[in-house]
């Protein structure tokens, strides 16, 4: 596996020009306040939008197939363009070479200059007073899992660019082969882990229990292992239907006794596997084929679910389970801290892990677009990310403060397409009110 | 008789992009590089710099032996092509052992013409061209009094200037009517001359040699209009003319002409031939003629796109043709060029300069679109100015601020179209 690297990320929607970061930079790499003389160069202006300019670190870099002096070259440990000043003959091929103006003239110097990332501590970002730049570290991550091993088959029956297989190889690798997996009828075993043709998609134990007893089978089989002496990890992946709907009073039974399994629900709001119905984890508003859009009848037009979606995982923190947390697949370090935690509380007790899984095929949106639509998810506090223990209560582990409006959200995918004014305000009207339920929650339980 | 899949011929800039691009789709398939050369890989380019000083001979390298080891190259050193057998896909080396290969690339690159001026064969002179030529021109600037430069080039340039430096007296002489013809225009031209006889160097342009003869310092030089020269050293750069003796020999099946004429994908008119960089031929970006563009950032472009189609590597593109692009460092100032100096009918050129900067700009459109951009002192990004070349991106709104700013409004250009 290819290693991957940390990266300077820009969200232009965020970057009003005001230069601080190239002020920072130009500071700490020239002793100079010249912004001109800044490895970051925030290009455009306030109608236009502000764009940047900087070294993009290219994995098969231009600039050093065109030096001739052997100056540049790509580091394959901290994946930054090295440039050696001691090789460099200032001939500026780097910087015909480069359509991206991440290579220039520093004036002031007379020799090229480039970005290097402050050698992993980038001092433009922190200097950004509107969090448009960001430090993405998630690379640690790939590169620590990229070596362990694969738990799932290698090939998959999921719909091009499915999120939850993402994040079944991930979990899986993370709980590792100690562990036996439960996966009642969803999108997981339509997806192979009960396997093809009397073999299992896993390389660990793997059961298919009914929608309706999930929690209390895997919470027999782990107490079984504890009777024989083994520790083993119980793990149960099962999508929103299977664990708000029929599954709930297995679900909330187990959660009550503090069985000691790991339950992990895939929440991908509907019935995705079986043809997109909608689940008590459906929003308001969206299109499923169970709630379709048409003319409805009685002259009540049909538009989507008419009912709010049932907020699960906070009906788990009722339960004071060892661990109840929600996460997403587009903030990879939360997830992994969270699964860290859910594996260790499961030791002790009922760990409870909720992870918001955008579906490309039900939602409607182009098979490239999970992450973003994930993103914008928190972004816009549709899905908010925090946890809880019994001891420490209920906090967030991203801010929940200045979110987008949630048309940002919804404009990103089909299902919310057909939504009237009237419907939007609902929904921006129920994110507000889920905030402030769960800050009241997280002031209460603190 | 060795064998090999895949057989490229040269070290420099094409051959080892050629040889990435051959190993980032085909893994495995066996790859022999084969150069004349006994040095390590290096750029021509850098050359100059050997001759200064400033870069010693041993750290110009581009790639040492471990990089042939891990992508799994038979990197044969010291070894020429001698006369290639397309009809029978086998290379015949100096030595007289053949390989045999299912393709090979034709990466030889150039060497300095030599112009044919009586008694050139009785003096002793200097080229600049490998490794060896700049170390010995090296030893030799230290000792000079008095040297003499034929052809104001690039390569000259930088060869006179390391002489005005270490303190010899020089003369540059240029058969056309300014220095550096080719690459900057006239105006450029005199800013650059300017700097050099600010430096004690002369100039003669619009002058030719027409005679040597042998003298007690080195040699004796004749121009056209009588006058005599003296020179302790005598540099010829006056050009270069690609390397492909190796197809004389064998009735040249392969198409040549100025060099190797190759199409979009850098394949010859034989079949499993390809040909990249100085000894190439290929298809000019302005017009549909096949040029001599012999410049670095091109001959990359064409090893590249060689080595992918060698390898059958499905996301090549074609070659969108050479577009000349040329940086140029004199005294502690900066030249760049960037495309076409050529106006066609119905073009428009735009100037500016500054006398107290010395800062001097020139950028030719056509229909609003850029063909070519030229600078000294006034530094914008040559790849992005490349990019909007190539793309042919309308400028008609920005032209303005283009031309008061093209570092800035390009960048902004580049974050829109194409980041």
């Amino acid at each position: 596996m290819g290693k991957s690297y940390n990266t300077i990320a820009f969200d232009s929607n965020k970057c009003d020009g005001c230069g601080d970061c190239m002020t920072a930079c130009a500071t700490i790499k020239t002793g100079t306040d010249d912004k001109a003389r800044s490895r970051i160069q925030i290009v455009g202006s306030e109608t236009d939008g502000f764009e940047l300019a900087l070294c993009r670190q290219c994995g098969d870099p231009k600039c050093v197939t065109v030096c001739p002096a052997a100056a540049l070259t790509k580091n394959f440990d901290s994946g930054v363009i090295d440039w050696d000043a001691s090789k460099c003959v200032d001939c500026l091929l780097c910087t015909v070479g480069c359509a991206y103006a991440g290579i220039a003239l520093d004036a002031g110097t007379g020799h090229v200059a480039k970005c290097d990332t402050c050698d992993g501590a980038p001092a433009c970002v922190p200097a950004c007073p509107h969090d448009a730049l960001t430090y993405i570290t998630t690379s640690r991550i790939y590169n620590e899992v990229g070596g362990w091993e694969d738990l799932f088959a290698p090939g998959l029956a999921g719909c091009q660019g499915c999120n939850t297989e993402l994040l079944m190889r991930h979990t899986l690798r993370r709980v590792g082969p100690e562990t036996v997996l439960a996966t009642p009828p969803g999108c997981v075993p339509g997806m192979g882990s009960v396997g093809f043709n009397g073999t299992t998609g896993t390389k660990i134990p793997v059961f298919h229990p009914l929608l309706t007893n999930t929690a209390a089978m895997l919470a027999g089989v782990k107490r079984q292992y504890k009777r024989v002496g083994r520790d083993v990890t119980a793990l149960a992946i099962a999508g929103d239907g299977g664990a708000s709907d029929v599954g709930f009073q297995s679900l909330s039974g187990a959660a009550e006794r503090n069985e000691q399994i790991l339950f992990m629900v895939v929440d991908n709001e509907g019935y995705m596997n079986t043809g997109m119905q909608r689940s008590s984890c459906t929003p308001y508003g969206a299109w499923t084929s169970t709630t379709p859009i048409g003319k409805g009848s009685g002259g009540m037009p049909s538009q989507g679910k008419t009912q709010d979606a049932k907020n699960l995982p906070l009906i788990m923190v009722n339960h004071r389970c060892e661990y109840v947390a929600t996460a997403s697949t587009a903030y990879m370090e939360d997830l992994y801290d969270k699964l860290d935690k859910a594996i260790q509380a499961s030791k002790r007790g009922f760990a409870y892990l909720h992870v918001y899984s955008p579906c490309t095929t039900g939602w409607r949106f182009p098979t490239d677009q999970n992450m973003e639509v994930a993103r914008k998810a928190v972004e816009t506090n549709f899905v908010m990310l925090w946890e809880y223990n019994p001891k420490d209560g209920l906090h967030f582990t991203h801010s929940a403060d200045e979110p987008l409006p949630v048309t940002e959200y919804l404009k990103a995918m089909g299902r919310f397409r057909h939504l009237s004014p009237d419907q939007i305000s609902h929904i921006q009207g129920k994110v507000v009110e889920n905030l402030a339920f769960v800050k009241q929650m997280a002031h209460r339980e603190n | 008789m060795e064998q090999t899949k895949y057989l490229v011929v040269g070290s420099s800039h094409a051959a080892l992009e050629a040889v990435t691009a051959i190993r980032m789709h085909d893994a495995e398939g066996s790859l022999t590089l084969l150069t004349r050369d006994t040095h390590l890989p290096y750029s021509p380019t850098v050359l100059p710099y050997v001759v200064s000083g400033r870069s010693p001979a041993d750290s110009i390298f581009l790639r040492d032996e471990k990089f042939f080891e891990a992508n799994r190259v038979a990197y044969k050193r010291g070894s020429a092509l001698k006369a290639l057998h397309a009809e029978r896909n086998t290379a015949e080396l100096a030595d007289g052992s053949e390989i045999a290969y299912e393709k090979i690339l034709l990466a030889t690159g150039a060497a300095p013409a030599i112009p044919p001026i009586p008694g050139l064969d009785q003096v002793s002179y200097h080229v600049l061209r490998t490794l060896d030529d700049a170390t010995k021109l090296n030893a030799a600037i230290k000792q000079s009094k008095h040297a003499v430069v034929l052809g104001a080039g690039l390569v000259g340039m930088h060869a006179a200037e390391n002489l005005v430096k270490a303190g010899a007296s020089v003369t540059i002489v240029e058969m056309a009517k300014q220095l550096t013809d080719g690459y900057f225009d006239a105006t450029a031209a005199q800013m650059i001359e300017k700097a050099f006889t600010d430096n004690g160097a002369k100039i003669l342009t619009g002058s030719r040699v027409v005679k040597l003869a042998p003298s007690a310092i080195g040699a004796l030089l004749t121009l056209e209009n009588g006058t005599t020269l003296e020179a302790d050293l005598l540099l010829v750069a006056t050009g270069v003319k690609p390397n492909m003796d190796y197809l004389a020999k064998q009735g040249g099946d392969v198409e040549h002409e100025r060099g190797i004429l190759v199409s979009d994908t850098m394949q010859t008119n034989v079949a499993n031939v390809w040909a990249a960089g100085d000894c190439a031929q290929a298809k000019g970006f302005y017009s549909e003629d096949k040029v001599m563009n012999a410049i670095l950032p091109d001959a990359t472009e064409q090893g590249r796109i060689a080595g992918m189609a060698m390898a059958g590597d499905p996301g090549l593109k074609t070659y969108p043709g050479g577009v000349p692009l040329n940086t140029y460092h004199f005294f502690g100032r900066h030249a760049i060029s960037v495309g076409s100096s050529r106006v066609p009918d119905g073009g428009e050129v735009v100037t500016r300069y500054d006398e107290t900067s010395g800062r001097y700009l020139k950028a030719i459109f056509k229909d609003d679109r850029l063909l070519g951009i030229y600078g000294v002192n006034e530094f914008f990004d040559g790849g992005v100015m490349c990019q909007l070349i190539l793309r042919q991106v309308d400028l008609s709104a920005v032209k303005e601020r283009f031309l008061a700013d093209p570092l800035t409004v390009g960048r902004e250009l580049m974050s829109k179209i194409w980041r």
